[in-house]
């Protein structure tokens, strides 16, 4: 029999059905959603890692003070966890292999140009190390550099977004702003880098290291955050090492007790993330497989009502010249045909709440994007879903006898 | 060669504690463009003659020719084949397909022949029009009544023309009117040469037929040309059945 006469018929089978078609399906439209929802987001995710990682490269790494783990077990009163940029000079000085290195502080300060307010993401304190380790350069004008931290200069690098908010306009540079009660002068204006990870990277403003211990009192300075790149991708092991070795060792940790600062490295932080992404992905899998397993079985017990009802229909159509294999395909095409219905449904639906968990996710989420070959898996899954459990029914229908068919009332 | 050739069929259910003769030796020969009644109680073994005849079912033992083709000892795909190509199904139900349009409904057979959907399209309208349907094609069945149905159903029936035309109580569901006009449309099919073969308990129904076939536990006890057939004799006698009130349109135009 021809194909588009199976097609015409199992959409007409499907129209005369529309509620019942629907919830035998629910639950191949609940595996394809979930499918796509997750990939979805997971491919925002990885976009977005890639986005933030991408620069900066295998070298990098940071390190931080660790307040869960610092001061002992709990009984001993907290020793109050540190960590200066005279640790990190330290380091520098000490630990072989490091090519770069910077504090980071930030804080949260409104700037002000003219009649203009706004609060950026983060006023940070770096050094003239930090857009080579992070990646980052100047777009216009010049960044920090060692001379103004020398001199203690009151200059700001800011970001295009501040640029805007600020009305800055065109020519941002030489311009005086504000940040807090701190006037600065307006010395670059970084590239921009759109948004990753929730976080606007245009708008930030950077100032020298010790304008901002002025900005943020001089408490700050004890909870920096030192960035490094190190000297090649072989080294960043030792380097670890040796920033561990020189950090214990001044801050006067005893064998056994545990570190009160952490340095993470980027494959570590990828590496973490892909775990999560990972486990995410395998929990979904079961989820699917699961609701996949249910959905078949629900189409197999529809078919099974279907081909009982229809009975007389399989009498008059074999009575008329239809042979096994006609019926066979007819029924076999009608359950690929619900179950593709299904995986079409849980791809708008999947699309839809990947859509909806970017939009209501706070910052920057990127767009719900559904490769192509996951809509390629959705509908195969659902073909094979179908023919897997529609070839049960299709072949009682096939070998109904078309005397007992026709007197079937 | 006659179209059908029965020899001493038997048909045997086996029902576990006893088995049912449903066919005792049943022999009989129609000829090409016969129109031949079996009639018989019901029990006689009829319905299982005529399910025999269509190729729905195959006997236990005898020999079945249709067409010069010994249908015993063919398969499932092969019968699906003979009734696609050889024999057109009337039934009591009418048994179309509800949720199709008539005109659909008469490409079924030819959709199973494999019939391009032109050539398909155009030879189910052609059919259509032969039972005075030509108006009505895109209607459902659940839009027509009882005797348009049955248009519909006889219209399926010729679309491939078939050898053989079977109608098992064709009028069993219809009032008498309509029953008229359905019979008076298998007259005309009859005319224009084609084989019928009606299977009816109704002795006036049974008239229409130029031989009747007298079935009586599973044998054939009669068989006997009808008075039609003396009166195809005499060509000065009208059919009958013209229906009076002409409220029919006549079927003789579209059947040339």
């Amino acid at each position: 029999m021809i194909l588009s006469e199976n097609f015409r018929v199992a959409f007409s089978a499907i129209r005369a059905n529309k509620m019942r078609s629907v919830l035998t399906t629910l639950g191949i439209i609940i595996g394809v959603a979930a499918v796509i929802a997750v990939v979805s987001i997971v491919q925002g995710l990885q976009f977005m890692m890639n986005q933030e990682f991408q620069g900066v490269g295998a070298t990098y790494m940071f390190v931080f003070p660790d307040t869960q783990q610092g001061g002992g077990h709990g009984v001993v009163l907290a020793r109050q966890v540190k960590l200066t940029w005279q640790d990190g000079q330290a380091i520098r000085d000490q630990v072989q292999g490091i090519k770069m290195i910077t504090p980071v502080i930030m804080g949260a300060e409104v700037v002000k140009y003219r009649d203009r307010s706004h609060r950026p993401e983060a006023v940070s304190g770096v050094n003239e190390d930090y857009p080579e380790v992070a990646n980052h350069t100047v777009d216009r004008g010049r960044f920090i550099s060692r001379i103004d931290l020398q001199h203690r200069r009151k200059v700001a690098v800011v970001g295009q977004e501040v640029v805007d908010e600020l009305n800055l306009g065109a020519d941002p540079i030489g311009k005086e702003i504000y940040i807090g009660s701190l006037p600065v002068t307006v010395i670059g204006v970084m590239e921009e880098r759109g948004q990753a990870l929730g976080r606007n990277r245009d708008d930030l403003v950077f100032v020298p290291f010790d304008a901002a211990l002025t900005l943020f009192g001089r408490a700050a300075g004890d909870q920096v955050q030192l960035q490094i790149q190190a000297a090649s991708p072989e080294m960043v092991e030792e380097v670890k090492d040796g920033i561990q070795r020189v950090l214990r060792q001044r801050h006067h940790i005893d064998r056994g007790e545990q570190d009160d600062f952490q340095v993470v490295m980027q494959d570590e932080i990828l590496s973490a993330v892909n775990r999560v992404l990972g486990g995410v992905t395998a929990v979904v899998g079961g989820v699917v497989s699961i609701a996949l397993l249910v959905g078949g079985i629900g189409i197999m017990n529809i078919m099974l009502v279907s081909v009982t009802e229809r009975t007389r229909e399989i009498g008059v159509r074999k009575a008329v010249g239809a042979r096994r294999q006609d019926i066979l395909v007819q029924f076999l095409i009608e359950a690929v045909t619900l179950s593709l219905v299904g995986g079409g449904l849980g791809l708008a639906i999947g699309y839809g709440l990947g859509a909806l968990v970017s939009a209501v996710i706070p910052g920057d989420f990127p767009p719900a994007y559904v490769p192509l070959w996951a809509v390629g898996l959705a509908f195969g899954f659902s073909a094979v879903v179908g023919i897997f459990f529609g070839i049960y029914p299709a072949g009682k229908a096939s070998r109904l006898d078309p005397i007992d068919a026709l007197r079937y009332e | 060669m006659a179209l059908i050739e029965i020899r001493n069929i038997y048909k045997i259910y086996d029902m576990g504690a006893e088995k049912v003769h449903a066919l005792n030796g049943v022999n009989l020969e129609i000829e090409r463009g016969e129109y031949v009644a079996i009639m018989g109680s019901s029990g006689s073994g009829k319905s299982t003659l005529m399910n025999l005849i269509g190729c729905l079912d195959t006997p236990t033992s005898g020999v079945y020719r249709l067409n010069g083709v010994e249908v015993q000892e063919l398969g499932d795909t092969e019968l699906a084949g003979i009734r696609n190509k050889e024999i057109g199904f009337v039934f009591q139900t009418f048994n179309l397909l509800a949720r199709t349009d008539a005109l659909h409904n008469v490409e079924l057979p030819l959709i199973y022949s494999g019939i391009p959907r032109k050539e398909r399209r155009a030879r189910a309208e052609r059919a259509l029009q032969r039972v005075g349907l030509g108006e009505r094609m895109h209607h459902n069945p659940n839009e027509l009544s009882g005797g348009q149905r049955q248009r519909v159903a006889i219209a399926r029936a010729l679309v491939n023309e078939p050898s053989l035309l079977l109608a098992d109580e064709p009028t069993g569901n219809l009032d008498s009117n309509t029953s008229r006009e359905i019979m008076d449309l298998f007259d005309e099919l009859h005319q224009a040469g084609n084989t019928v073969l009606l299977v009816t308990h109704e002795p006036d129904i049974a008239e229409h037929a130029w031989r009747q076939v007298q079935l009586r536990d599973g044998k054939v006890t009669d068989d006997h040309p009808t008075s039609r057939a003396s009166a195809a004799n005499n060509p000065v006698e009208t059919p009958r059945g013209a229906s009076p009130g002409g409220e029919e349109t006549p079927h003789g135009a579209s059947l040339q």
